[in-house]
């Protein structure tokens, strides 16, 4: 009696244990899932390769409710060669969107910046395109001291 | 739409120049995340796009998402070859829109 009551209780307690890192898993998971899929939509399935992009963040962020964000990609912004569409996504946030800079060759420079809200630790994700349908990718991972996301 | 927008962009330039321009607009960027101390959830309410045109060309735009922070700032860059007049478009959520618009002298 004593003893079942006792596998009884760590069973209970594993059981537990396992619902709540699953639980996180799932959350953390659909999140990423869910800054997988846009990206995809974006590259309309193509594989975007790495480099040609540069982020630039704090490494800690202490107020996620603005954070300032730079992208630069290299690029000749020529009107035969240059970035089209820059699209920028967040896999810890309630929502991945962050933004979509779209360029032209009027724009001298395939070069943003702006402020953005950052709810947990997380990468930021920037995929560019070019005119010649290429694509290109970065990743940065941004610690976060206070979530911006308000609740 | 109270607020005039803030821009930041040179008077002159040379032709074939790159210049920087910032522009910021006063907005909450409400996300639709928050809820009220009732617990209802707040309607998102953002700016959802912001374009810069050149003599009526596209130079730039943005498609932004509730993770923009409030009053949205942007910095960009335009090439130059002529002398004309940046417009710069805001659109809310609801339906409105801000403008700006800007000179430069190109010599």
């Amino acid at each position: 009696m004593r003893q079942l009551s006792r596998r009884a209780a760590l069973l209970l307690g594993a059981s537990g244990a396992a619902l709540t890192i699953a639980g996180w898993n799932s959350d953390a998971f659909a999140a990423a899932k869910d800054a997988a899929d846009d990206i995809a939509k974006f590259t309309g399935g193509k594989t975007a390769e790495k480099g040609k992009v540069s982020i630039e963040l704090p490494e800690i962020a202490e107020n996620g409710n603005t954070v300032p964000l730079s992208i630069a990609v290299d690029s000749p912004m020529t009107a035969d060669n240059y970035v089209t569409d820059v699209l920028v996504v967040a896999d810890g946030n309630p929502r991945p969107g962050v933004a979509t800079f779209h360029f032209s060759p009027l724009s001298g420079k395939a070069e943003a910046s702006t402020r953005i809200r950052l709810a947990t630790t997380q990468n930021i994700i920037a995929v560019a395109k070019t005119s010649k349908g290429e694509f290109f990718t970065a990743q940065k991972l941004v610690k976060v001291t206070i979530g911006g996301c308000g609740g | 739409m109270a607020e005039k927008p803030r821009l930041k962009l040179p008077k002159e330039a040379k032709k074939g120049d790159v210049i920087e321009i910032k522009t910021l607009l006063a907005h909450t960027m409400e996300s639709g995340q928050r809820k009220d101390k009732d617990g209802k959830t707040i309607p998102r309410k953002i700016i959802n796009k912001f374009t810069c045109e050149f003599n009526g060309k596209p130079v730039f735009s943005t498609t932004l998402e509730p993770a923009i922070a409030a009053n949205p700032y942007m910095q960009f860059y335009a090439k130059v070859t002529e002398s004309g007049t940046f417009k710069f478009t805001w659109t809310d959520d609801d339906g409105s829109v801000t403008t700006a618009e800007e000179k430069i002298t190109v010599a």
